[in-house]
């Protein structure tokens, strides 16, 4: 079943296409990866899809339902939730008050504080953080840091989770368990869009991939079929 | 036609004294990030130390420039290296010392008004200084009021020759781009910081002369001309000194346009036009 | 230190309840001079408290305090005569929420410097077209309030101090205070993890002006005379702001002891010198700045830490290794 369905989804700045028709849909319960150069718009897309900006033009649709256009806190308690690029933590706040925040408000009903902080505590714990339950986010290491924004993400009950580089600056042990991390998630029946520039995690856990040039979609198959694609590779290698 | 030119050369006069005015906020904000709250009060300053030198000594108020600029320069210069150094180096972060400078800028503004008023009282003072009118065709100028326009746009023509043609001033302009890259390219941004704020007060100093030429001047009327630069700063783009320059021609011509219609709604009018810009475009008129 | 930690809990409630016991019986035994002066403290309080009830927790920082101070001073003045007394100091808060919903409105967009620039013009603005208005449509500048007792406006006072500590308090414990200090932590991720910041920001702003607006209104009918320059005077903006940073951010004791402390400073200061007060007080103030940016209550935790904490001084705990550079 389609999950969400993005359509014609185009973002100018200025004169500039950051986004330029982008048509794609996503299956529930699959991993996509999304990936492309810099500055080829995947990180504008997210935003598109999440909120943060409204499109010029196109639509989102998340389980069916017209989502562009709405406030990020909306699509939030729909269900749709993402993580930043450049980590973004409450840093003077504890581990737990931040994972709190997410259950307090991204739930799609109020729900209690008494059942928040439970949900809290296991997506604390999903994450392997129970040990740092306590401390200032601020002063946990990159990679935790990484950690309490996908547990703060999963406390709001997300259907749909979309992850901005999760893994960049993390070092090759820290992406393998990144990347069991992201599966684990996937089990719990999330669906996953994933922006990476980490060639090995994307391969290795994505369905599907999509890639993004100067903001058109230019390439969209399986791992396989992306790694041997002639177009992709030219726009990786240069001519 | 004459009510008309006549407007727009009381327009152009106060434009000239916000620009000067605003130039030099623009300078100690775009470039040393200080909101100087306490600018009007270095105006009033400069404005006190030319009438004192005029009413008691003698001395021509023209010749305040030579006198009043230099002065605030080296206060201006002072009061960063020992109060907002210290201040950045204290701080943790860039917004962290915005908003502490601004009231730190505060603190300076009380204990420079009160040693004006243990000096100079509260009264409301002036003097006149070619205070008579000439004839050009049908039209009657002040004298006064046409050597400030020329002084003012000497002033903002000098100094936009300073930065754009001189080694200090094309480092003045990079540290305002880009504090960050100026200083990996060798500006010495503590120094450049410094002269920033220093420029900045001397600025204040030159509209405190120009302003007590045709103004009634009193040691409590630094807020009024605080509050109009910053809206000239916002207008011409924060940090822009052209945009600053240009922007305090504009709301002197627009204040002289109201203050045509009705002298009660001039204040009202800044305010209002101020409000409606910072929320259309708050990067100013010639913001980015 | 845990032991410590739940005795505090309750010594705070206890000391706050004789503190109000005590400030209650106080007009029997002093002279109407000091009553007059503990008044002035409470409204500068509740101003303070206020402000950082949104400013504080929030990092917009507002300068239009005086606006809504000003709208209860002249709420009073055009309703005083129609309405009883409580009746109007709670229409003085209704007219400063108004107004803080709709500048809360139209400011959303603006941040930092913008934000602050803005309100501060707000209360310049309205300031010349209330005057403006007074003189060429109205024909009379200012209004004469009639004056009630100063006993009665101080027990006004003291209740809207307690009702506000206790808005404050019930809001800090609950979601929206948490979620209000995120605001202030990174807006941004906020919004994204189901925060409606725009509402929130909105309504917290406007129940602080609630507060203001009352005290204004009360504080009316301790005048005789007010104009538009006299209620929106920029100083009821900026002495609030000077007395949390002086206070110290963070808590509900750092703005409550800074706008008690400094109000008490003030008074002394203008009595005693009347002449160098405002010299010593902005010189007190660039000190502060410079050498007590965590306020009063920070010095007075470090001073605590330091008594407290065995000879190693053991420093925040943290985790070691590489720190991401968050955009927040």
């Amino acid at each position: 079943m389609q999950i969400l369905h993005v359509e014609g989804l185009t973002k100018y700045f200025g004169g500039l296409a950051a986004v330029s028709g982008v048509d794609f849909t996503v299956e529930e319960g699959e991993i996509l990866g999304l990936i492309g150069p810099n500055g080829a718009g995947k990180t504008t897309l997210f935003n598109l899809i999440s909120g943060t900006l409204v499109p010029n033009a196109g639509k989102v649709l998340f389980k069916g339902e017209k989502i562009s256009g709405l406030k990020p806190y909306v699509i939030c308690r729909k269900g749709l939730v993402r993580t930043f690029q450049s980590c973004k933590i409450f840093p003077e706040m504890s581990v737990f008050q931040n994972v709190l925040l997410g259950a307090l408000f991204g739930a799609p009903e109020n729900i209690a504080w008494k059942q928040a902080a439970d949900v809290a505590e296991e997506a604390i714990a999903f994450v392997g953080l129970s040990a740092f339950h306590d401390l200032p986010a601020g002063s946990l290491t990159l990679v935790n840091q990484k950690r309490v924004e996908v547990a703060r993400a999963l406390a709001t009950e997300p259907e749909l989770l979309m992850l901005d580089e999760m893994m960049a600056g993390l070092n090759p042990t820290e992406v393998g368990e990144a990347m069991e991390l992201v599966k684990r998630i996937r089990d719990r029946g999330i669906t996953i869009i994933m922006i990476e520039h980490v060639m090995k995690a994307i391969m290795n856990i994505c369905g599907r991939i999509i890639v993004l040039d100067h903001g058109k979609k230019i390439a969209e198959g399986t791992p396989e079929e992306i790694s041997t694609s002639k177009t992709v590779i030219e726009i990786y290698l240069g001519e | 036609m004459i009510s008309f030119i006549n407007v727009l050369v009381n327009g152009l006069l106060l434009g000239g004294i916000y620009a000067i005015t605003a130039m030099g906020l623009s300078l100690q904000y775009g470039v040393a990030r200080i909101l100087n709250i306490a600018h009007g009060e270095f105006i009033m300053v400069g404005a006190f130390l030319t009438f004192v030198l005029h009413t008691k000594l003698g001395i021509n108020p023209l010749f305040g420039l030579a006198v009043a600029g230099p002065v605030l320069f080296v206060v201006g210069y002072l009061i960063q290296r020992i109060l907002f150094k210290t201040l950045k180096d204290r701080t943790p972060t860039p917004a962290a010392f915005e908003g502490s400078s601004m009231l730190m800028a505060f603190g300076i503004l009380f204990v420079v008004q009160s040693i004006a008023i243990f000096i100079w009282g509260t009264n409301v003072q002036g003097y006149s200084y070619l205070a008579y009118s000439v004839y050009l065709g049908d039209i009657r100028f002040s004298v006064n009021r046409l050597v400030i326009l020329v002084i003012s746009v000497l002033i903002c023509l000098l100094f936009y020759l300073f930065l754009t043609r001189t080694r200090t001033g094309k480092a003045i302009r990079a540290a305002s781009q880009d504090p960050d890259a100026a200083g990996l390219m060798g500006v010495n941004i503590n120094r450049m910081l410094a002269l920033c704020f220093a420029f900045g007060a001397m600025m204040a100093g030159f509209a405190g002369m120009l302003i007590s030429m045709v103004f009634p001047i009193y040691t409590t009327m630094g807020m009024q001309y605080t509050i109009i630069a910053i809206i000239v700063v916002v207008l011409g783009g924060l940090g822009s000194i052209p945009g600053s320059m240009i922007g305090g021609f504009l709301l002197g011509i627009f204040s002289a346009i109201v203050s045509a219609k009705d002298p009660g709604l001039t204040m009202a009018a800044y305010y209002l036009l101020f409000l409606v810009l910072l929320l259309v475009k708050p990067s100013g008129i010639f913001g980015r | 230190m845990k032991q410590s930690k739940r005795i505090a809990k309750y010594i705070l409630p206890v000391v706050i309840v004789l503190l109000v016991a005590l400030m209650a019986v106080v007009p029997f035994f002093t002279d109407p001079y000091k009553v007059v002066f503990l008044r002035t403290i409470l409204m500068f309080v509740i101003l303070t408290l206020s402000w950082s009830l949104f400013s504080g927790t929030t990092g917009y920082t507002s300068l239009a305090t005086a606006a809504f101070y000003g709208a209860g001073l002249y709420t009073t003045a055009y309703l005083g005569e129609k309405l009883p007394l409580p009746l109007m100091v709670v229409c003085g808060g209704i007219t400063a929420f108004a107004l803080a919903l709709l500048m809360g409105a139209i400011t959303l967009r603006l941040k930092g410097i913008y934000f602050a620039i803005f309100t501060l013009s707000s209360v310049e603005l309205i300031k010349q077209v209330l005057h403006w208005y007074e003189i060429n449509i109205v024909g009379v500048r200012g209004h004469y309030v009639t004056r009630v007792n100063d006993v009665t406006v101080y027990y006004v006072l003291l209740v809207i101090t307690v009702l506000l500590v206790l808005t404050i308090y019930l809001i800090k414990r609950s979601r929206y205070g948490l979620a209000l200090n995120s605001i202030g932590s990174c807006e941004e991720a906020a919004a994204h993890i189901g925060i409606n910041v725009v509402g929130l920001k909105i309504l917290a702003y406007a129940i602080s002006s609630f507060f203001i607006g009352m005290a204004g209104a009360i504080m009316a009918t301790g005048m005789l005379y007010i104009d538009s320059y006299v209620a929106f005077d920029l100083n009821y903006s900026f002495f609030p702001t000077l007395m949390a940073i002086f206070g110290g951010l963070g808590n509900i004791l750092g703005p409550l002891v800074g706008a008690a402390v400094f109000t008490y400073l003030r008074e002394i200061l203008i009595t005693k010198y009347s002449y160098h007060y405002m010299l010593i007080f902005g010189t007190v103030m660039v000190l502060t700045i410079l050498y007590l940016p965590s306020g009063l209550i920070g010095l007075a935790q470090n001073i605590w830490k330091k008594l407290t904490t065995p000879a190693p001084t053991k420093g925040l705990k943290t985790e070691g290794g590489k720190h991401a550079d968050t955009s927040c």
